[in-house]
């Protein structure tokens, strides 16, 4: 028999018996963050690609969740320090071996060019929109005339959040199950998902809603690969890796993030797309939500998970 | 040359000459006195203390915070018992001071006993009612029928005042509950006791026996401090305990005996020492009286036959015989400390000593020295009454060898019987928890509800004071003066303890309310000092020192008066025996009635299904003293059973389940009990650690935690020669059903 | 300089002294601590073998949790002392999250705690709190540049490892077994 045991009481708030530092906060930025990353990227793609007017929802339309969902996101974040009035000693200095300050950094990029990109098409939904002041007018007039600039700025940003959102927990080798490198990409798949499947709910367009339909089944379908890819890549690993990805194949997590995780919010939107790009006529709501929600749980679950995940010695 | 007892007594004398002037210093105060305030020297950055959590009084400092509260204590360097080292339980002592759950104000019963109904009351009330009480016990039954029970301090003045009373009724747990065979035993042997601290030459040795001596987790520091020098220094310790122990886990050798059957491994012990002719012959020569006795005694008691009754292979036995042997002198068969187990417990520890005296360890470095205590004056009072009436008539021809007051005998002989002639009306319980305390529960609670009165003076609300009809809070050991110390060690040495801030709370010290009720009791002319501190200063002031000095160095070590450590080589010894030998065979218990030499018998087993119960310490905790600390329970906060893996199995249990356990009296455990599946138990018991299962509410940390041992110790094994109670013959079993229980975790 | 802490696996008996000394000295609230120890056990009675270990922030040489800081709050300071500046802090966690040794904890006052390695009485001349507390004296602390510190002494006398070699952390706390 082997035993190990702390025999000195050890109790540390959010540490023991298992890290927990992490809770719904996180989760949620992460996911509003990839949304937003994903939103904004597909927007800043197609205004590039000269088809503003082809995909218009996804160009001017949807961009505004972004803002939205970053303001929600950061807020959640801020909600989640807990030394809060030391919030601002983010923004003295940049280190960039830390995610969480490139990520600040890129957060405070990305979302004040998403406002922008919003208060430039306000008039999509507020035709009689009024700037009332003077440089306020000045500055809509010089944005416009850099407004490609600013898609490159978003479009990049757009891709830097959606890895960051990944890399934040990838880069914890502390935590085996968030340790792989497959995170990144696994993320910024999962967030772009999340945006084609927004822009599949918000638009009205079929053409539109049939183009993001197919980039949603790609994605899906790339996020599978990676899913395997990852689990291949554990198993092929340390034991702690092994233990970790356990947590997932007969573990306590094995039942949320098969079930909610890759059928409900991967393989059952999947076939439905598919469905519906052979003809068959599906209500969008339906994938898109169920994307949106396998997103959202792949967010909690791996938080979560990550953080039951822990070296043996 | 002055042999060391013609020394004592002339030193004591010399002091009692020093101190007659000071009866001038008496005063006569008829009112009530300020307790609280302690007119001491101003307290710089550290106040000395001497640590209050367990009986090894570890000498420290109390160092405080900016705000002027209690932050840390750290041991003082100059120590003997400790080396500048607190243990976790002094360093956790902080934890007593800030305890919100203390008691807070006298408190007095005001429903029948046990049902803990209390109103506050003020001092003079408290005091009122507890000299009227003892004035009418006094008057009907005699002051005899008035007990103390003390562990700590404190007692020393309650002592003061039983004595001035007429009351020779004195007694500690740490006697008849404790360390009482052990010294017995030594007495016996060497014609000295082993006392506390141990007389061990740890640092020493070479080879260290450990008999269910479990250093590591009983955390009697400098013990623990000297067996680590010793691991350091490449000594061999030798292990004798059914459980793996945390210092199995560091010996050479660890024996895995089957429980309650040491003493036939001790005499097999013997047997290969004297067969193989291993012993220290020229001093068995020398020194002992009786060898061929004991030669002839264990001629049959061979490895082969111990290894049918305790299951430790021969070999081993051999083997761990010839590893002392080739230690010798530089070995310590430890005495232990807590050896009231089986009621043969003085035989085995007879066995013990025996094994030392063979090996020629006492007297030698590395195996016992020579202790020395430093003698400081008492402040001089009228003579104590001659009191008319003692407990041993209660018990005749019983614990003939007992050389001090049972506390179990008290408490017997105040159950009513018509055969008593003494039944005792009135107890003053001081710094012990007799509920926890005394095994078999139901007897202790029979004598505290035949009382008249019940007088308790605790810090803690512990389940005591719940059956009290007045309950006196003492200030804790941070808060007060109390006696210099001055036990025993290499090297003569005193230590004090002062208050490191005012008394929290309306508690005051020991030393007042003793004397606050001498006054009320006319008994004022023994405690001519109104404040401690001065007596103090005035004992300090005739050997030398100052309460001044005491406070600035906070220890003082003095030259060994007039031998060495060790004997001389070829040192004639004489020892306080009756025949002046070491006694391998004891004319004293002889004479006395009781086998001269130690048999081996045999003790009841678990029946099936059950399982020895078996407990001993945790190295965060001090019995239930500190169960309730904050500092302490954060480390541990409440005990666990550990069941061996095949009995876990068989029962279905795994680790971290809620049980209750059952005994063989069907008692059944007041709380639940987590379990610890772990190798480290043998089959045929479980084993816990003392002091948890508090029941009352008000010690709101560690109410209902864990699982008292007590509770489940109701059969009693008392020894015969020292009226010492054998605790360790109770067996358990497991109820695993908790439903509708609430389990406090 | 480097400091580094030696625990004797052999001598400790698990008493958790360190610990106590380590909250008072250094007012870990109630609850929380920045030391604790660990008790392995291997085996079938009675062949059993139990290992000890006193247990701290390791002062990581490669500290990763300097590395995911965003604020610079988490650094390291002259002798490889690992400490966090409260007012730097934000309390995100990142560096609970990065350690793999659970070493860190959320302070109730909202920065995040650990060992110190008591610098402010190293600094002084003295050792750290659960180092000099020690019953066993199974504590070594020292500068690993100094090879007649008591800690390079007894590395260079006995058998020792670290925690999780393989993270690459590279830390300053060894276990002599
Ligand atoms: N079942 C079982 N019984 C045992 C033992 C066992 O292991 N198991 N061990 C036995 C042994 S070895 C011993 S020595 C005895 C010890 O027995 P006790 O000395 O009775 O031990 P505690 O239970 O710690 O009780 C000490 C009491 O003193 C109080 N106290 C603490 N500090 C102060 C103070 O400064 N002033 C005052 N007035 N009170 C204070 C505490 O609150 C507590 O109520 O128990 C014996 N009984
Ligand atoms: N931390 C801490 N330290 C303490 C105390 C405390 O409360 N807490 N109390 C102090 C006091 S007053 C005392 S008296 C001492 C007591 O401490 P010790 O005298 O060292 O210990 P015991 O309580 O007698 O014994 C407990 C050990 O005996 C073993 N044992 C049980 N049955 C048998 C048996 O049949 N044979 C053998 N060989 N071993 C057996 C148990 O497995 C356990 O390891 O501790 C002192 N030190
Ligand atoms: S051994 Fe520990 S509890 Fe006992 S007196 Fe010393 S420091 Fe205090
Ligand atoms: S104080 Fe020393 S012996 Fe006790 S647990 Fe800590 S390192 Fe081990
Ligand atoms: S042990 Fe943990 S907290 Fe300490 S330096 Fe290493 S990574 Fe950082
Ligand atoms: S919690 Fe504080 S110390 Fe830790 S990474 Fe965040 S800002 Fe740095
Ligand atoms: S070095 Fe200081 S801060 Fe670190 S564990 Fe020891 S006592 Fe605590
Ligand atoms: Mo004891």
């Amino acid at each position: 028999m082997n035993e190990e045991l702390i025999i000195s009481g050890r109790e540390n708030l959010m540490v023991d018996p298992h890290l927990h530092i992490w809770h719904w906060p996180i989760p949620l930025y992460l996911f509003l963050g990839g949304l937003a990353a994903g939103v904004l990227f597909f927007a800043a793609l197609y205004y590039l690609m000269g088809k503003e007017n082809e995909y218009r929802s996804a160009v001017r339309r949807v961009p505004f969740i972004a803002p939205i969902a970053l303001v929600i996101g950061l807020a959640a974040l801020f909600y989640d320090l807990r030394h809060k009035a030391f919030f601002w000693q983010l923004y003295t200095t940049i280190r960039l071996e830390s995610p969480m300050s490139w990520g600040a950094w890129t957060l405070l990029v990305i979302t004040t060019a998403s406002f922008i990109w919003c208060a430039l098409h306000i008039r999509e939904f507020f035709p009689n929109w009024d700037w009332k002041y003077n440089w306020l007018k000045e500055l809509e007039v010089f944005f416009n005339k850099y407004k490609k600039h600013l898609a490159w700025v978003i479009l990049i940003f757009a891709i830097i959040t959606g890895v960051y959102t990944g890399i934040l927990l990838s880069a914890f080798n502390a935590r085996p199950l968030w340790n792989t490198s497959v995170l990144g990409p696994l993320f910024l798949a999962s967030g772009l998902s999340a945006g084609a499947a927004a822009i599949v709910l918000a638009s009205k367009n079929r053409e539109e809603r049939l183009l993001f339909t197919k980039i949603d089944l790609i994605i899906l379908g790339v996020e599978l690969f990676l899913i395997v890819h990852m689990f291949m890549g554990f198993l092929a690993s340390t034991q702690v890796q092994i233990e970790a990805a356990g947590l997932f194949l007969g573990g306590e997590y094995t039942m949320v993030f098969w079930i909610f995780v890759v059928i409900i919010g991967i393989i059952i939107p999947g076939v439905l797309d598919l469905m519906e790009l052979r003809g068959r006529h599906i209500p969008a709501v339906i994938p898109g939500v169920l994307v949106l929600f396998g997103s959202l749980m792949f967010r909690f679950v791996f938080v979560f998970a990550g953080q039951v995940s822990r070296w043996l010695y | 040359m002055a042999t060391r007892r013609q020394f004592i007594r002339i030193s004591a004398m010399g002091a009692g000459a020093v101190m007659a002037g000071a009866a001038g210093l008496r005063l006569l105060a008829s009112e009530i006195t300020d307790g609280r305030k302690a007119s001491y020297v101003a307290l710089t950055g550290r106040t000395p203390t001497y640590c209050e959590v367990c009986f090894w009084k570890c000498a420290g400092w109390v160092y405080k915070d900016e705000k002027g509260s209690i932050k840390k204590i750290i041991g003082n360097s100059e120590d003997q018992n400790c080396n500048g080292r607190f243990c976790p339980r002094g360093t956790g002592g902080v934890g007593m001071y800030h305890d919100e759950d203390r008691l807070k104000t006298p408190l007095i019963r005001t429903e029948e006993r046990g049902k803990q109904s209390f109103r506050e009351a003020s001092w003079e009330e408290a005091f009122d009612y507890i000299a009227e009480k003892i004035k009418v016990i006094s008057a009907e039954h005699g002051p005899e029928c008035i007990a103390l029970f003390t562990h700590g301090s404190g007692g020393k003045y309650f002592s003061t005042l039983l004595k001035a009373m007429g009351s020779p009724h004195i007694a500690a747990p740490s006697y008849a509950q404790c360390r009482g065979p052990r010294e017995v035993a030594f007495q016996a042997t060497f014609g000295e006791t082993i006392e506390s601290p141990e007389r061990t030459d740890i640092r020493d040795t070479r080879c260290l026996v450990l008999i269910g001596s479990h250093l590591g987790e009983n955390m009697h520091n400098g013990q623990v401090q000297e067996m680590s020098d010793a691991i350091d220094k490449g000594a061999s310790i030798i292990t004798v305990d059914p459980r793996f122990s945390t210092v199995a886990g560091k010996s050479k050798f660890w024996l895995p005996i089957k429980p309650a059957t040491d003493l036939a491994l001790l005499l097999a012990w013997i047997n290969v020492i004297i067969n193989e002719e291993l012993y220290d012959k020229a001093y068995v020569e020398k020194y002992t009286y009786g060898f061929e006795y004991l030669k002839a005694h264990v001629k049959n008691m061979t490895p082969e036959w111990a290894y049918g009754i305790t299951t430790i292979d021969p070999t081993m036995i051999r083997e761990t015989a010839r590893e002392m042997a080739n230690a010798a002198p530089a070995v310590i068969v430890h005495p232990g400390r807590h050896v009231t187990w089986y009621g043969d417990d003085t035989q085995r520890l007879r066995a013990v000593a025996i094994l030392n005296a063979l090996l020629g360890s006492w007297g030698r470095r590395g195996g016992f020295y020579r202790p020395e205590s430093f003698e400081l004056p008492e402040p001089v009072h009228p003579p104590y009454p001659t009191p008319k009436r003692s407990w041993r008539t209660e018990f005749p021809d019983l614990y003939k060898m007992a050389d001090t007051v049972l506390a179990n005998g008290l408490c017997d002989a105040t159950i009513p019987d018509p055969s008593r002639h003494c039944q005792f009306q009135g107890w003053i319980v001081n710094g012990t928890n007799l509920i926890e305390t005394l095994p078999n529960q139901e007897n202790t609670l029979k004598a505290i509800q035949a009382l008249q009165l019940l007088v308790v003076i605790d810090t803690m609300p512990m389940e005591i004071t719940g059956w009290a009809d007045v309950v006196l809070p003492e200030c804790t050991y941070l808060e007060r003066f109390d006696d210099i110390r001055v036990g025993p060690h290499r090297r003569p040495q005193i230590a004090l303890r002062a208050p490191a801030a005012e008394p929290m709370y309306d508690t005051r010290p020991a030393f007042w309310m003793a004397r606050e009720l001498a006054k009320r009791l006319d008994l004022i002319d023994y405690f001519p000092f109104e404040k401690l501190e001065d007596q103090l200063d005035w004992q300090l002031k005739q050997v030398g020192s100052s309460l001044e000095e005491m406070m600035r160095i906070g220890v003082k070590t003095f030259d060994r008066s007039y031998d060495d450590l060790y004997f001389a080589p070829d040192e004639d010894v004489e020892f306080y025996t009756p025949t002046g030998k070491i006694e391998l065979y004891s004319t004293s218990l002889e004479e006395a009635g009781y086998d001269p030499l130690p048999k081996y018998t045999a003790h009841e087993e678990p029946p099936p299904g059950f399982y020895r119960l078996n407990y001993g310490r945790a190295p965060m905790h001090t019995f239930s003293r500190t169960s309730n600390n904050p500092n302490l329970t954060d480390l541990m906060d409440e005990n666990s059973v550990w069941v061996n893996p095949r009995v876990a199995k068989e029962w279905g249990l795994s680790t971290g389940q809620y049980i209750h356990l059952v005994n063989q009296d069907g008692k059944r455990s007041e709380f639940p009990i987590k379990v610890r599946v772990t190798e480290r138990i043998r089959w045929d018991s479980v084993y816990m650690v003392h002091g948890f299962g508090h029941d009352d509410k008000r010690l709101r940390r560690c109410y209902g935690k864990g699982a008292s041992d007590t509770n489940l110790i109701t059969k009693v094994h008392v020894d015969p020669v020292m009226g010492g109670t054998g605790m360790r013959g109770n067996f358990v079993t497991f109820v695993t059903d908790l439903s509708g229980e609430e389990v406090m975790s | 300089m480097r400091y580094a802490m030696a625990i004797d696996t052999k001598k400790c008996v698990g008493c958790s002294d360190c610990v106590v000394a380590c909250q008072t000295e250094n007012n870990v609230p109630i609850g929380y601590c920045r030391d604790w120890v660990v008790e392995v056990m291997d085996g079938t009675y009675p062949q059993l073998e139990v290992e000890l270990r006193s247990e701290r922030c390791n002062h990581c040489e490669n500290a990763p949790c300097v590395r995911c800081c965003p604020t610079g709050a988490s650094h390291i300071v002259d002798g490889g002392i690992v400490l966090v500046t409260p007012n730097k802090c934000i309390g995100c966690g990142a560096c609970i999250a990065s350690c793999p040794y659970d070493a860190r904890y959320p302070h109730p006052k909202g920065y995040v705690d650990k060992c110190t390695f008591c610098i402010h009485r190293v600094n002084q001349g003295m050792k750290p709190a659960c180092v000099s507390v020690c019953p066993t004296k199974c504590m070594y602390f020292g500068d690993l540049d100094d090879p007649n510190s008591e800690v390079s002494i007894v590395l260079k006398k006995r058998k020792s490892k670290t925690l999780i070699p393989e993270a690459g952390t590279k830390p300053h706390l060894y276990f002599l077994i």
